[in-house]
């Protein structure tokens, strides 16, 4: 599915300093049975943000209209959990173009990469250096340079570089995906597939 | 060069490297449901391309499926479309469509395997994290989001950066009353949830040796609990054991050459791998989790532990007891249990009921428990039936349920509802993974036999002393 293209977002963020945000808290598994990729941003983290009687509870931080922007700033260990897709699409569809974490779970930030979130992994110093910065000043811009792979927290000009393969880097900055790659070596896998082992 | 087990079948699959990017993965066998499948097949729409191997695709209904009264319409109007896009999907396309209702249907983890589509040496994926399952086999199986299930329907490839490489080795003999369950949340609460992250698991030592492939598949499903992309078993005569026969597995001439291949998969003495960890069998004993994640697990005779006693930050670690109501220094023995869930592609197979009917039989169940027995497919329910099993649950005051995901993720109505306590046999124990504010203590059907008899948790060996004399 195409999806916009990212370069450089200079944006305020949202923290979620909590560890181990899974996949069912970003979203639950009752979210998930439409048949098409519309409305998951009005679940996102569905449970923390809303009580059973769907009244939103203040204290959550997508509640708090202190907090915005495009980028989500998130503890160690950020989507661990279920396969699911649609926590990325929550995320996404939400609003946010990047997640910044020191750490993440592998399919979450695969699926992430495949539609157009941008992980962005930072050490442990550098997000606990985020999160100071927000709390006190909730206006804090981030500013992630995707072409030369940085991220600059721009009050201090403090910055980090973050990992991403070029393979990647490039999809993400022409919003290309991986089925337009694979259509055009058809050919080339079903060679392949006559001279597997079994 | 020396190859690992993993290296031999993933670079078997290697269709092209791509300089600076992922591997361009070949996929032999492909599992679909109906939750992670309607949007690829959308895709594929927009797109206007075809499936290129239908033959390579099986298609099940599991996660939404009601576990009573199947032969009723599906009440739940979004679960129904779900079910039914699965079927339309899977006939526009070409797909074998094993759902609600088929003699087949069961949860994708379960069936797969039991009809032989689960085979050593094979790439296997599925819109499920869960798909590690199939790596008892020898065969590298994993999750993948939607947009690789349509991938994978459209060009039958993913495109993956290749995983580090993790052996992890328990040798000695499992003490008794301690099963694959207890060796799994025994592994993820020493590395923690993020521990395996970016590596592929081998589990290798007389423990897994000895293990069954129920035992096999219990471990290996819960290789993505400690952040690994997947887990593997070398296949060995256990293994060929259980494949041969089956619908889907080489017959005749095709399977001779077939074990001669599958022979060869087995890590090279000298193989290196990134990481390398050894545990021994007498460490382990039953186990049970008592937070929020599948690392925060612990014998059961011991105590919930401090949070400076545990890695990660204090914040999370004390939102996660308060969640469960529980205290640092508790004990979980004598800890109240409301429900008892035994059931999913962790613990939904045949050795998972004759383990609980082991604990329950001679006794009653606990008034102040609901238990739902849910069985991984039609297969393990006729099991359950021939083998006199089902005689035993009735005696002691229980049903069987339908085949299906069921409480595991609660997607169907099999919701345990807000602020119970669940002794359940899955594989997550999120916030609110089993309903809306349920609280789950993930254990072996050992332990939740003895929850559901005693109404309470309880140390299984108390009951099986007399049993194992």
């Amino acid at each position: 599915m195409a999806y916009d293209k990212f370069n450089i977002l200079k944006s305020s963020a949202v923290p979620l300093s909590i560890e181990n945000v899974d996949t069912d808290q970003i979203i639950p598994a009752r979210f998930l049975k439409a048949t098409e990729r519309v409305g998951f941003g009005d679940n996102l983290f569905r449970d923390w943000r809303y009580n059973p009687d769907n009244t939103p509870k203040p204290d959550f931080v997508l509640n708090n209209p202190t907090y915005s922007g495009k980028i989500l700033v998130g503890g160690k260990n950020f989507g661990s959990g279920s396969s699911r897709e649609h926590a990325a699409w929550a995320v996404y569809d939400y609003g946010f173009r990047a997640v910044v974490s020191s750490f993440f779970a592998d399919i979450f930030k695969n699926n992430c990469l495949n539609i157009g979130v941008l992980p962005v992994q930072v050490s442990p110093e550098f997000l606990d250096k985020i999160f100071k910065a927000i709390a006190a000043d909730p206006k804090t811009e981030l500013e992630i340079n995707l072409p030369a792979q940085t991220i600059t927290l721009t009050s201090t000009g403090e910055q980090e570089s973050f990992d991403i393969s070029s393979y990647k880097k490039e999809n993400m900055m022409n919003g290309f995906d991986d089925i337009d790659y694979l259509q055009n070596i058809k050919s080339e896998i079903q060679e392949f597939a006559t001279h597997l082992p079994l | 060069m020396s190859k690992t087990l993993f290296d031999k079948v993933w670079d078997k699959h290697v269709v092209r490297k791509i300089e600076g990017g992922p591997d361009v993965l070949f996929i032999d066998r492909h599992l679909i449901h109906e939750v992670t499948s309607p949007v690829a097949f959308l895709g594929l729409k927009t797109r206007g391309i075809k499936v290129l191997y239908p033959e390579r695709t099986f298609a099940t209904a599991d996660h939404n499926t009601p576990t009573i009264n199947q032969h009723l319409p599906v009440a739940d109007p979004l679960s129904a479309n779900q079910l039914k896009a699965l079927e339309a999907n899977s006939k526009e396309y070409g797909i074998s469509h094993w759902g609600l209702g088929h003699q087949k249907n069961g949860i994708v983890h379960v069936v797969g395997p039991e009809y032989g589509i689960t085979q050593p040496g094979a790439t296997i994926v599925c819109g499920d994290s869960h798909t590690s399952t199939h790596g008892a086999f020898g065969a590298i199986a994993f999750g993948i989001g939607t947009s690789e299930v349509e991938m994978v329907l459209s060009t039958q490839c993913i495109m993956q950066p290749k995983p580090k490489k993790m052996r992890i080795t328990i040798n000695g003999t499992l003490s008794r009353g301690v099963t694959p369950k207890d060796v799994a949340l025994f592994i993820i609460s020493k590395l923690t949830t993020s521990g395996a992250t970016g590596y592929f698991v081998e589990y290798a030592g007389e423990v897994f040796e000895k293990m069954s492939m129920e035992g096999r598949m219990t471990v290996c499903n819960l290789s993505i609990e400690m952040g690994a992309r997947g887990g593997m078993i070398a296949p060995d005569e256990t293994t060929f054991n259980y494949i041969q026969g089956r619908e889907f597995t080489p017959k005749g001439a095709a399977w001779d050459k077939a074990m001669e291949y599958w022979k060869t998969l087995k890590t090279d003495a000298d193989a290196v791998f990134d990481k390398e960890l050894a545990y021994n069998a007498s460490e382990i004993e039953p186990m049970i989790t008592y937070g929020t994640n599948p690392g925060m697990g612990i014998g059961i005779s011991n105590q919930i532990p401090d949070a400076e006693q545990v890695e990660g930050g204090v914040e999370t670690y004390e939102k996660s007891l308060n969640y469960m109501g529980f205290n640092e220094g508790d004990s979980m023995i004598g800890k109240p249990v409301d429900y008892v869930f035994v059931g999913s592609c962790t613990n939904g197979r045949i050795e998972d009921f004759r383990a609980f009917a082991s604990v329950v039989k001679g006794r009653q169940k606990a008034e102040n428990v609901t238990v739902w027995l849910v069985p991984g497919s039609h297969i393990v329910e006729s099991q359950i039936k021939e083998e006199g099993i089902l005689d035993i649950l009735t005696e002691a005051g229980f049903t069987l349920r339908q085949p299906g995901c069921s409480a595991c993720l609660a997607m169907n109505d099999d919701k345990i509802p807000a602020g119970k306590y669940a002794v359940s046999t899955s594989n997550r124990n999120f916030e609110g993974r089993q309903g809306p504010g349920s609280r789950t203590m993930l254990a072996s059907p050992l332990v939740a036999a003895a929850a559901a008899v005693t109404g309470k948790v309880t140390d299984p060996r108390e009951l099986m002393e007399e049993l194992v004399g």
